[in-house]
């Protein structure tokens, strides 16, 4: 069986988005996103277009990785354009046919919304997950919450959990072959009958999964009981993160985009998008 | 090859022809795990397949019972073609037992004796037949009577193995394939459990292949032996000839069973026991005939 988890799947390089540090990339991608948000006018998406392919040229990732990794929303995509162009009332008619009217603003807007969408995947991946190694993310991640501890959220357990989770899952997609292999050679047969046999054709897989996965927790927790491991209260890293001035000033960079997108929002003349 | 290739069934299990098979391909970490693989399994006996690791032993397991495609190449079990266009892969899948590495992480279902029928009751056995098969299979894999009513997760390790084991015997296939069967578990085991095979294959007269890494083991239960090398065979020829050859094993990233080594170290001393020693057994016959000027 193959599993396609290309999107959002970190990918190895030496730009200098991969160097920035992981908070500063967790700030940047939220500010893209309230960024994307923002921009109204079609001037405001032209610079936040530009923006973006400026961005993926940065990363050095080769364009077909970004692409394959917009395959999965494709429908989604061409569902809002849809609805946008068939039910989006404008002032210039360009088609009415029965109950259907087409207007010009409706197709504009169809095109800004998609527009949207890709810019948001896009960007997102280029600044997080494409340059972020998954372990980076939840590190970063961990610092930024880690105010929240005193108001006693567990930021340290579920950091942890979600570093577990992510370790685990090639692991997991590895001893799944193996399993669906040893039964193949049993017989067992996944692609054909009816849906309710096909279900039931997937609990020879699934139990003795489930069952390894619950022998690998406890190995793992011994494993780190015998290293002494006892939660997050006082524990140091090996590996510091450290802010340093191009961390700022790229987050700067994502601030001042936002400003630019509301002076042009405010003064551009031109199509805006409805919502 | 110009000619068309005809398999010889009577006396082959299986044949491989001019196997090819990369990971990764197109890929930066391509790997050749195979390369122009022309191997012949013979009929009615033990045959172990021997070499270091990542030489191809496990990709050349997994073709045997088509899990794995060869890119170029084709496979033939029984004498037929097992990605020929007629041909179906779950048939191939009962012809060809294969128990992977640790199987006990397989068992799933209620009942050890439950989880024994899977196989054969995908082939579609029921009734009497069914309930014959596992009971014949638990015995040849020596498994208690008392297990087989029991959950297959409150067995033992060793226990587990057997059932795993069990689980592809009741499928009588005509080729059983093991992938380190005895992988794991402590000498006594080991010996059962290859003791075990070997009485299965004596009586059922099946054809049977196992990997290991273990050249006593080997040297002990094997009729033949095939030695990869880099994705190629090396060697394939009876046991006691591929032991005979020392330097060619030596070169393959391999080792002698300890008892070849002693009769090298005395051959050095001067007491000279021949270069065909490989078991322990045999070894103290030439030793004692030798002293005690009587055959053993």
């Amino acid at each position: 069986m193959n599993f396609d988890i290309a999107f959002g799947q970190y990918c190895e390089g030496a730009s200098p988005l991969h160097k920035l540090d992981p908070r500063a990339k967790i700030i940047m991608s939220l500010l893209f996103i309230v960024d994307i948000f923002m921009a109204k006018s079609v001037w405001a998406f032209a610079l936040l277009a530009a923006a973006t392919a400026g961005l993926v040229i940065t990363s050095r990732i080769p364009l077909k990785v970004i692409l394959r990794g917009l395959r999965p929303v494709i429908i989604i995509m061409v569902f809002t354009a849809v609805i946008n162009i068939f039910w989006y009332a404008g002032e210039t008619l360009l088609v009415s046919f029965w109950v259907i009217n087409i207007y010009l603003e409706g197709i504009y807007n169809a095109f800004l919304i998609v527009l949207r969408v890709i810019l948001l995947l896009m960007g997102t991946c280029v600044i997080l997950t494409y340059t972020t190694t998954p372990l980076a993310l939840t590190d970063g991640l961990e610092q930024l919450l880690s105010p929240l501890a005193k108001l006693k959220v567990p930021v340290h357990e579920f950091s942890l959990m979600m570093t577990i989770a992510l370790r685990f899952i090639p692991t997991l997609i590895e001893e799944t072959n193996k399993i669906m292999n040893a039964q193949k050679a049993r017989g067992a047969d996944f692609s054909e009958g009816s849906l309710i046999k096909r279900a039931k054709a997937l609990i020879p897989i699934l139990v003795p999964l489930f069952a390894s996965a619950f022998r690998r927790a406890d190995e793992l927790a011994v494993a780190m009981e015998c290293r002494c491991y006892r939660g997050g209260e006082g524990r140091t890293r090996m590996n510091v993160l450290k802010a340093s001035v191009s961390d700022v000033l790229w987050v700067l960079v994502l601030v001042l985009l936002g400003a630019a997108v509301i002076f042009i929002n405010r003064n551009a003349t031109g199509f805006a998008i409805g919502w | 090859m110009n000619r068309e290739f005809v398999p010889d069934s009577e006396k082959y299990i299986a044949q491989f022809r001019n196997v090819n098979f990369v990971y990764n391909k197109g890929v930066a970490y391509e790997t050749v795990a195979l390369e122009n693989v022309d191997l012949d399994i013979e009929r009615n006996c033990i045959t172990g397949i021997i070499g270091a690791t990542g030489s191809g032993k496990s990709t050349l397991v997994q073709m045997l019972n088509g899990l794995l495609k060869p890119m170029t190449g084709e496979v033939y079990i029984d004498g037929v073609n097992i990605h020929g266009k007629k041909v179906k892969m779950r048939d191939i899948r009962f012809k060809v037992g294969l128990v992977m590495q640790y199987p006990e992480y397989q068992l799933f279902d209620e009942t050890v004796a439950d989880d024994i029928a899977f196989g054969p009751k995908n082939m579609g056995i029921t009734g009497d037949e069914l309930a014959l098969r596992v009971m014949k299979a638990a015995d040849f894999s020596g498994l208690d009577k008392s297990l087989l009513s029991k959950s297959p997760f409150d067995l033992s390790g060793g226990q587990k193995r057997r059932a795993a084991l069990a689980g592809v015997m009741a499928m009588d296939p005509a080729l059983l394939v093991l992938d380190e069967p005895a992988a794991g578990l402590d000498p006594a085991g080991r010996r059962n459990i290859l003791g075990r095979i070997r009485e299965y294959q004596r009586e059922k007269g099946t054809s049977v292949v196992i990997v290991s890494h273990s050249m006593e083991d080997m040297a002990r239960y094997c009729d033949r032996l095939i030695v990869m090398e880099h994705g190629r065979v090396a060697m394939n020829d009876k046991t006691e000839n591929v032991f005979a050859n020392h330097e060619r094993l030596r070169a393959a990233g391999l080792d002698v069973p300890e008892i070849t080594k002693v009769a090298e170290e005395l051959k050095k001393l001067g007491i000279d026991i021949g270069d065909d020693i490989y078991t322990v057994k045999y070894a103290a016959g030439v030793i004692a005939e030798k002293f005690l000027g009587k055959r053993f």
